[in-house]
């Protein structure tokens, strides 16, 4: 290996760190520091609001719906788009990437003219079997999912790819059938992808804020998420409040991801 | 009895992989499919064990219409070139997998697993994970693991082709002795003629989708059917349009026997024990033969010496067939 010469190393090392620095740790720590600035003051104020508890649960309850759809149709889309062959193959792995590369706030609306009870094509029939979607929570699981979709495939797909099919095979010619293989075979050999995809969709389904404002209709202790509270609060000048919320928004996020480094062993087999 | 083939063709896209294949493979017998890289015969092997579906013909198990049965009905056990070990569970968890899949009681499970893995000689190794066994290790555990479920016929495609050549050489004679302890049916591709010459019962040597002979390795050795069969088994050179090994053909200084070839040594190379002679014919421009030591030195041959070329009695000669791409 070239030795890069020491001072460029240095340099190097600074501009990374001043950048991340600069970009992450210190805004977020600001963050942090102004949450607690009162002590545990801004919290109890932010805990003992009904609204933000409301919007706490209805993020939990929104997330978690969203990441158990996203698994489920994220590990099943993964083995489609990598075990089989068929027509349109690349279409719906391009069609996969989509949430990525479109703003939430287009999500939202796209979602608002397909479902809105008023004149939406699937809307006014759902509307009328008694299923409200748009301004409803359904609506915001749906945006939700929309744009944490990608994320479990992303994570599942290259692991998929370079395990290969040979022990699924040996498993199918030992007996196993296709329940058996993937539960005994396939599931373990891909379950830290999974659990990275999982928490990636948490995380980011934790965080939506443009797809849902437009859905939810930001009802207050009815449809309004954490970071509907964030904004709402911040705007209203109850800033300790704001920043409250939007610490724990960050800290369930990262408490995932710290737990998952502590869980996945060292040495990935 | 035992595997039937019959009418079996496979395309993949434009290329045959298998054109009308029929065979017969005997029971309790060590049979090899012979060929050249891409000849089918890892097809064949992938068909018969149902992880592959053929576009015309049947397929018989031990009587058994087999044709349609998915790979988990048909009871055969299949070892991989790459060994397909369950990475996350241990060496006897792969062992028992077939039988806990068929739930097995449990101590009937540790029992049969103990029993495998000595015949494997990896009882000391129950408890590691597959990457901490060596590839030899690795494949004895895939064999037990197919062997475990009590299989009616044992395929092995390229078992020991990711191995290098000395493992390779001790499982081949270890997989011999095996199958004279366990005598099921099995099956084995290979592109090692040595190897299917050393290990098998029977041999199936397979070309561009055809079958070009089966017999044992003798039959195939002393009477290949073609001149295809004769060079895959060993080296040829080509004496008055015949074919013929190199170390079948007698050298003499003298023009006293009937339809000796006259020529003259263009090179003589000195390996070990062997010595060859490359040999300019009125024909051939390039007739190679291999003497021994002895026999070299007793005849006094040198580059440029005349020569006159004849095999010897006994030899076993294939006449070259007129193909498109004679070579």
């Amino acid at each position: 290996m070239v030795r890069t010469p020491a001072p460029l190393r240095w340099l190097l090392r600074v501009v990374t760190i001043g950048y991340l620095f600069m970009l992450i740790a210190w805004p977020v720590s600001l963050v942090v520091r102004t949450t607690f600035e009162g002590g545990l003051a801004n919290l109890q104020t932010a805990l003992s609001d009904p609204e933000v508890v409301h919007a706490l649960q209805m993020t939990g309850i929104v997330a978690g719906v969203a990441v158990v759809a996203n698994l489920l149709f994220g590990v099943g889309i993964s083995l489609l788009l990598v075990r089989y062959e068929f027509p349109g193959k690349r279409v719906l792995s391009t069609l996969i990437d989509v949430p990525l590369s479109v703003s939430p706030v287009v999500v939202g609306l796209a979602l608002l003219l397909v479902y809105n009870s008023r004149d939406g094509w699937l809307g006014r029939p759902l509307d009328a079997a008694g299923l409200q979607v748009i301004f409803a929570t359904p609506g915001m699981v749906m945006a939700t999912v929309f744009v944490a979709l990608p994320l479990v495939i992303r994570e599942v797909v290259p692991v998929l790819e370079e395990v290969g099919d040979e022990q699924e095979q040996a498993a199918r010619s030992l007996g196993a059938n296709g329940v058996q293989t993937f539960w005994r075979v396939t599931l373990p050999s891909i379950k830290w992808a999974v659990v990275y995809g999982v928490v990636l969709s948490l995380a980011r389904s934790l965080g939506e804020f443009g797809a849902v404002k437009i859905v939810s209709g930001n009802v207050v202790e009815k449809t309004q998420t954490t970071t509907l509270v964030v904004e709402q609060t911040y705007q209203n000048f109850e800033q300790g409040t704001a920043y409250a919320a939007a610490f724990l928004l960050a800290f369930a996020s990262v408490l995932c991801i710290v737990i998952v480094s502590i869980l996945r062993p060292k040495d990935p087999a | 009895m035992s595997i039937e083939v019959a009418g079996v063709s496979k395309r993949f896209g434009d290329f045959v992989a298998l054109d009308d294949v029929s065979v017969t493979i005997p029971s309790g017998q060590l049979t090899a499919l012979l060929g050249p890289s891409g000849g089918g015969k890892s097809t064949l092997l992938r068909i018969i064990a149902g992880l592959e579906s053929s576009d015309t013909g049947t397929i018989h198990i031990e009587g058994t219409e087999a044709t349609h049965l998915p790979a988990q009905k048909r009871n055969v056990g299949f070892v991989f070139q790459h060994y397909a070990a369950f990475k996350h569970m241990s060496v006897a968890k792969n062992v028992a997998f077939g039988l806990e899949i068929r739930r097995r009681p449990k101590n009937e499970v540790r029992a049969r697993v103990d029993e495998l893995l000595r015949l494997v000689h990896l009882q000391q190794f129950a408890h590691r994970l597959p990457a901490q066994l060596s590839g030899g290790q690795r494949q004895r555990m895939a064999l037990a693991r197919a062997l475990a479920v009590e299989p009616t016929v044992l395929l092995l495609d390229e078992p020991f082709g990711a191995l290098d050549a000395k493992v390779r050489k001790e499982l081949r004679d270890w997989l011999r002795r095996l199958h004279d302890e366990v005598h099921v049916t099995t099956v084995f591709v290979t592109h090692d003629q040595e190897e299917a010459l050393e290990v098998a019962d029977e041999i199936v040597v397979i070309n561009e989708g055809r079958i070009e002979q089966v017999g044992t390795p003798d039959q195939l050795y002393d009477e290949p059917a073609n001149d295809f069969v004769m060079s895959f088994l060993g080296p040829v050179t080509r004496l008055d349009g015949e074919l013929v090994r190199p170390h079948d053909l007698d050298v003499l200084d003298h023009d006293r026997v009937l339809g000796a070839t006259p020529g003259t040594v263009t090179r003589v190379v000195r390996v070990g024990f062997e010595v060859r002679l490359a040999v300019r014919t009125a024909v051939e421009p390039d007739v190679s033969v291999v003497l021994t030591r002895a026999e070299a030195r007793g005849l006094g041959v040198d580059v440029g010496s005349p020569v006159w070329l004849v095999p010897t009695r006994g030899a076993t000669t294939v006449p070259v067939m007129p193909r498109a791409t004679a070579g």
